[in-house]
């Protein structure tokens, strides 16, 4: 029972090898779905058995930890891996229809399927080196996808991202090199238990500076995002989308994990350092969001503005407050990914992004209106869809916790947010269509079209409405999380080395 | 020796960042090139180093202090393979770039930002 846990990471890539010598395009078009499909019931099993038993490990090859590596499913991870297989799903299914010809749809799920391995490995890895493996599997399948098509513009966005992003790996592995130094184990549960009797833990900063610069880079907190808007809006929607709601997560995740983990030597001087990055994130995404006027990069910098939330919970570090971060993740990931799938939508009725030449979509399509008001009241905080809840608990937290200016910006950045949505609702689907031969575009949406979006609508009202279980359970993670006591005892079994 | 080879990255890091922040794309590649092996450099010396004693040792015994750190040499292969992987595909990237637009200077790459 417990090998299955090795099975987020095995599926995907007996499904690379499978899409490599895959010559069917027909074949390729059903068990892209149909992997995805069967690593979402997956990730709610794996879920299951850690509502029974708290933690799960295992120990790769027999190798005790901390000697081998160990893959851990909490429940952050196991939430995290549910709504990454259901966005997976959902992208697998819109990629049949919205990817032009010219990229076949088996070398897409050859790097889509790389991609889930290496973030799937990510959520569920033990090991402070295997994670930077999986990253830089992330990262490497991630590098292709965006150039796929090999559009000048593409290129160009594909250099930056690249750019940034490898010398965002170079400083994680200066960061795990340092930290081996120092304690002499890279097992996440070893770490902990070293670091939590150490009185000489302020030595820590050097890596953890190393750390926090690297993940500060691939989750695109306020001075490190430049790549991110430089390069989100270049690739086929389908790309675009399936990097919006996932690529800088997993930063964030990282961030969660490291920093309750066992970088908690210093939390005066850390927490604070959180909170002014949350704050600045926020406010600089969401300053950049309103001046655009192109749907795509209206979103990227509106992720950028998002992952402050995330942050700023982590950086109160009250039970209360990581939960909602958790919550906020969870919650905005669906929602960032419907938005970008909607975008496409739009870009396949009209053929452009630009929103001054396009209008007039409510008239047209009052469905496709439904699809995108349902993300983008998520994202505004509307109740009784699933942003409400995960606002209302940062700043509940936030001023149970004293933390006043925080809870401001982020209410005031909640209004930039809520602009911007209003911005693309008011250009895209009430304005008339501008008089420029657009409209006359013929295209038809059948059920498979819309399904993907369809789907995650529901999954964020369904987050709305049941908020309370979904509570408990990031509620659960963050205890998990502050007491990281069955973590470490889950991973060594009581081997006190 | 650790001295030397603290050295060494040190310099292997300042070559580096000032390569990338040439406008050369192909100079950032080599500064990329510099940097990730100041990178491995540095994994491998965080163990310590221990001159002349191998990693395993076939049926003697041998103190932990005779002994070299097995794990941070395995970290820098695996390194090494990565970050070869990672520059091939970076100059395959810059190839392509040179090929369609015909410059290699990162002053022009303006479209996708503002």
């Amino acid at each position: 029972m417990i090998t299955l846990v090795a099975l987020p990471v095995l599926i995907p890539f007996v499904l690379i090898i499978g899409m490599l010598v895959c010559r069917s395009e027909k074949l390729a078009r059903w068990l892209g779905p149909a992997a995805s499909g069967l690593l979402l019931l997956l990730s709610v099993f794996l879920f299951v058995l850690v509502q029974k038993h708290g933690v799960l490990a295992l120990q790769m090859g027999g190798w005790e930890a901390p000697f081998g590596i160990t893959l851990v499913v909490d429940y952050l991870s196991a939430l995290m891996l549910i709504v990454a297989a259901v966005i997976l799903f959902a992208i697998s299914i819109y990629a049949l229809n919205f990817l032009p010809d010219s990229i076949k749809i088996n070398r897409f799920f050859v790097f889509f399927f790389g991609l889930t391995m290496g973030m799937n490995g990510a959520f569920i890895t033990g090991d402070v080196f295997n994670l930077f493996v999986w990253f830089e599997v992330m990262l490497m399948s991630s590098f292709v996808l965006i150039t796929m098509g090999r559009s000048k513009e593409q290129l160009e966005g594909g250099i930056k991202y690249l750019a940034l992003n490898l010398v965002g790996s170079l400083l994680f592995l200066a960061g795990v090199g340092l930290l081996y130094g120092k304690t002499g184990t890279l097992n996440m549960a070893h770490l902990a238990q070293i670091l939590q009797n150490d009185d000489q833990a302020i030595l820590m900063n050097t890596s953890a500076v190393l750390f926090f610069v690297a993940f500060g880079i691939k989750a695109a907190v306020f001075p490190l995002y430049f790549w991110l808007p430089a390069s989100y809006h270049t690739p086929n929607i389908t790309i675009s989308s399936l990097f919006a709601g996932l690529l800088t997560k997993v930063g964030v995740y990282t961030f969660i994990r490291f920093f309750t983990l066992f970088f908690v030597h210093d939390p005066q001087f850390w927490h604070q350092m959180l909170l002014v990055i949350a704050g600045l994130t926020m406010v600089a995404g969401g300053m950049a969001a309103a001046a655009h006027y192109e749907t795509r990069r209206i979103l990227s910098y509106h992720i950028i503005s998002q992952i402050g939330y995330m942050i700023m919970g982590l950086g109160i570090f009250t039970p209360l407050a990581i939960a909602g971060a958790v919550f906020f993740t969870l919650h905005n990931m669906i929602a960032k990914t419907n938005t970008f799938l909607v975008s496409g939508m739009i870009n396949k009725a009209r053929g452009t992004f630009e929103l001054k030449e396009i209008g007039g979509l409510f008239k047209e399509s009052p469905f496709m209106a439904v699809l995108f008001v349902i993300p983008a009241f998520a994202l505004a905080g509307v109740p009784p869809i699933s942003g409400f809840f995960a606002k209302f608990i940062l700043i509940k937290a936030g001023i149970e916790n004293g933390n006043y200016i925080i809870t401001a910006v982020a209410i005031l950045t909640a209004m930039l947010t809520l602009y911007s949505m209003i911005k693309i609702w008011s250009e895209a689907f009430l304005k008339k269509q501008p008089d420029n031969g657009r409209q006359n575009k013929s295209y038809t949406f059948g059920f498979a079209e819309y399904f993907p979006s369809v789907l995650l609508g529901s999954v964020s009202i369904l987050m709305g409405i049941f908020a309370l279980y979904v509570f408990g359970y990031t509620m659960e993670a963050a205890n998990q999380l502050i007491n990281p006591d069955l973590y470490i005892e889950t991973v060594l079994k009581g081997v006190n080395p | 020796m650790e001295i030397v080879l603290a050295i060494v990255v040190g310099i292997l890091y300042t070559a580096g960042v000032y390569l990338m922040l040439r406008r050369s794309i192909l100079k950032f590649i080599i500064g990329l090139i510099f940097m990730s092996n100041a990178t491995n450099l540095l994994v491998f010396i965080s163990a310590g180093l221990v001159s002349g004693s191998p990693v395993f040792v076939d049926g003697k015994k041998v103190t932990t202090e005779a002994m070299a750190d097995p794990l941070p040499q395995a970290l820098v292969l695996t390194a090494i393979v990565i970050g070869l992987g990672i520059v091939v595909f970076t100059l395959a990237l810059k190839y392509k770039f040179f090929e369609l637009t015909g410059t290699d200077d990162l002053d022009q790459l303006k479209k996708t930002d503002d």
